[in-house]
């Protein structure tokens, strides 16, 4: 009872600013007016305001006025609040797989599945951004990202090392650089967050050797805890541990202190998403050169593939007054205009999904490591995220304590299965 | 008599009694503020902490959620990790509060300064004071381990070692929040009668008897007050253990605040209100039995 009075009564608060906005849009004749919401961070708000001028360029008659947002899980309650009191904005920036479901697309997003851009828009991004009842509702914002480990090229250089194509090659490469008294994997458990890739980014491997883990794992049949594939990841985590490869201050290090340690050649390792390119060039441009990527690699070398995540959406709400121009924008960014604005914001890092999007020549070696998987023949698949709704919340302090020691992996993996059903029952799925 | 029974039984001296000098209308704007910012909360948080509520709709699901809630890996660690920090942090504000109180009625040089000095950090926002330590106990760049590494000692990772980091987090609560406790105490001690400590003197009493045969049982009620307030405090304790390690590592640090809080961060939103429901029962099971244990004393005395 108290939610429908709250709507109700920020539905009379928005349609008393709606009246507002639609006076002053009069006296400026025909010019509309959309707002645009977008998490923060210093990238993604340049690459949002050079989508916007590119707009703004090509349709005078619309002006799009930019609100940022915190990341994180404390901007995905935002947006659900906003979302459930009716008072998004026209459009906005949010993230796909399992989060996205967590949004009732259904209920809230406009159907995007008939708009024509849609045939250029690849088959692995339109299935995140699905609907339960099959309708796409949103548009590929951002490039493909890559979950796997930054490689100091310095180092590897220096100490004569390959690109590992399995974990023991990986490990002895550890060796090398450990006993060349440098630091072999940095890990940055500071940032909570950055401590989940040596699991999250196995999954390629673990898919490669059961395809079926996911549909299982949803099901509640398949556990991280008894499936000896899946608890690799975990394993893997605690193996650079013990045999002492992290930098001594592990516990507190940030995200931009791993950033900082494999450009400059402090560290030779460093497990992250490939995101982080755009946040390289930004810091070290200069050193840039001296950073490469490859996929986690597993147990054979044949089966060596790189875990992929999908790029954010651009999703339109249901309450939008504004759809027409809205569905403008949106079109835009997905078209190959589009693509060139992120790159002139950003810069390249990694392939779009959008047909007849292409790279520049002069992309950073790291992005160049990455296109290999993606090419003809290459070997990738999506992350577990974006295979099922669950992936349980506590991951990041589990995988903190089996990366520092605290807990064995095996007990970690334990312990997350049961943070993975708490989820799984939240969201109401059949068989748990 | 007869009067005066007459008198009660039409109820006359009560009517007068209760009549108000406001008209009834009087207090409408104070009870519409209060049943819509504490009522309609109050029962709404009891209601949907029954629900699987995921702020587009809830289901009713009983009492499921508190039994999930209690199911916590962690809660227990939660639940003995927020105790032990009321008690370390009430511990060491009633014997440095009242330490530095004594100190600072005494006549020293630069008191009000002095006095100052130690309020000042009660002041400052809890966040801001959690950042300012987090970068200073940083394990091998903060100012903390510089400094021992200058005597020649090794310190220790003070946020990043699980057996260590809420003890931390509780000796940066209590440098933060004796002020309050020593200023509670300093009211106390200067309302003890000059009486008694002239009468010691003429006893014969040192100051060590002065202390503990009449400033500490005098100053019982700024005691009472002291550990009941940073006792409350320690147990809803989440701004600075959320500021300086998240709960962590790991789960080393969580209490039950922040065990709720990562329900809602997570999405679960009826969860994290059972969790509220008992975090409340719990602060009014430990704290009204505590209330009353030291007041009881009191009245002995």
């Amino acid at each position: 009872m108290t939610t429908t009075t709250r709507r109700t009564m920020l539905a009379g608060f928005s349609a008393g600013l709606l009246a507002m906005t639609a006076l002053t849009g009069a006296a400026w004749a025909q010019s509309i007016n959309l707002t645009y919401l977008i998490p923060s961070g210093a990238d993604g708000v340049a690459v949002a305001e050079e989508l916007v001028k590119s707009f703004e360029a090509a349709n005078p008659d619309i002006n799009i006025d930019i609100e940022t947002r915190p990341g994180g899980s404390e901007g995905d309650n935002l947006v659900k609040t906003r979302l459930a009191t009716s008072s998004m904005t026209d459009i906005f920036r949010y993230n796909s797989g399992s989060l996205f479901q967590a949004i009732n697309p259904q209920q809230f997003l406009v159907d995007l599945s008939a708009e024509p851009w849609q045939a250029d828009v690849q088959d692995s991004f339109k299935q995140v951004v699905t609907a339960p009842d099959g309708t796409v509702r949103g548009a590929p914002m951002g490039a493909a990202m890559g979950g796997g480990i930054y490689y100091s090229k310095a180092i590897y250089e220096q100490l004569g090392l390959s690109v590992p194509k399995t974990w023991d090659e990986f490990m002895a490469n550890n060796e090398k650089v450990k006993a060349a008294g440098k630091v072999a994997v940095a890990q940055t458990y500071g940032d909570t967050w950055t401590s989940q890739l040596f699991v999250l980014g196995d999954y390629y491997n673990v898919s490669a050797a059961e395809p079926d883990f996911a549909a299982n794992y949803t099901a509640g049949t398949a556990k991280f805890g008894t499936d000896p594939v899946a608890m690799r990841g975990f394993e893997k985590l605690q193996a650079v541990f013990d045999a002492g490869y992290l930098n001594e201050d592990f516990g507190a290090a940030k995200y931009d202190d791993g950033l900082r340690m494999v450009a400059n050649g402090e560290a030779a390792h460093y497990p992250m998403l490939t995101f982080a390119t755009t946040a390289i060039v930004a810091s070290y441009p200069e050193l840039i050169d001296n950073v490469g990527f490859f996929a986690q690699p597993g147990d054979d070398a044949a089966k060596n593939g790189l875990t992929v995540w999908m790029p954010d959406g651009l999703y339109i709400p249901q309450t939008t007054s504004n759809l027409d121009a809205a569905k403008r924008f949106v079109a835009f960014v997905a078209s190959v205009e589009g693509c060139e604005a992120q790159t002139r914001a950003g810069g390249a890092s990694g392939p779009y999904l959008v047909n007849g999007c292409t790279l520049p020549d002069d992309v950073p070696p790291a992005v160049t490591d990455m296109l290999p998987y993606f090419a003809e023949g290459g070997q990738n698949g999506p992350a577990l995220e974006f295979l099922s709704p669950i992936k349980g919340p506590a991951l990041e302090q589990i995988t903190v304590e089996v990366g520092s020691g605290i807990r064995p992996a095996a007990d970690g993996a334990a312990l997350y299965d049961e943070d993975v059903r708490k989820q799984a029952q939240q969201l109401g799925l059949p068989g748990w | 008599m007869t009067q005066a029974g007459m008198a009660q039984a039409a109820g006359k001296p009560r009517a007068v009694q209760r009549r108000s000098p406001y008209p009834g209308w009087f207090f409408i704007p104070a009870a519409v503020i209060y049943v819509v910012l504490f009522l309609v909360p109050t029962f709404a948080s009891l209601y949907f902490s029954l629900t699987r509520w995921t702020l587009f709709n809830s289901t009713f699901i009983g009492l499921e959620n508190f039994a999930q809630f209690l199911r916590e890996p962690f809660l227990i660690k939660g639940l003995i990790n927020t105790v032990l920090y009321a008690a370390i942090t009430s511990a060491l504000k009633v014997v440095l509060g009242l330490l530095l109180a004594v100190l600072l009625t005494s006549q020293i040089a630069a008191r009000g300064y002095l006095r100052s000095v130690v309020f000042f950090p009660v002041l400052v926002s809890t966040v801001g004071v959690g950042i300012t330590f987090t970068v200073l106990m940083h394990p091998t760049n903060g100012m903390i381990n510089e400094g021992l590494a200058l005597l020649g000692i090794k310190g220790p990772g003070w946020l990043v070692d699980p057996n260590l980091a809420l003890f931390s987090v509780a000796l940066v609560d209590v440098w933060k929040g004796v002020g309050l406790a020593t200023v509670i105490y300093i009211a106390g001690i200067v309302a003890i009668p000059k009486d008694y400590y002239e009468a010691a003197r003429i006893d014969g009493a040192t100051r060590l008897q002065n202390f503990f045969y009449i400033t500490l049982p005098l100053s019982r009620p700024a005691t009472t007050t002291v550990i009941i307030l940073s006792f409350i405090g320690g147990l809803r304790t989440f701004d600075l253990i959320w500021a300086m390690t998240r709960g962590g590592p790991g789960f080393a640090s969580d209490t039950v605040a922040s065990v709720i809080y990562k329900q809602y961060q997570s999405g679960f939103y009826g969860l994290s209100t059972a969790g509220n429901v008992v975090l409340f029962i719990l602060i009014a099971a430990l704290v009204i039995p505590l209330t009353m244990l030291l007041n009881r004393k009191e009245g002995h005395e």
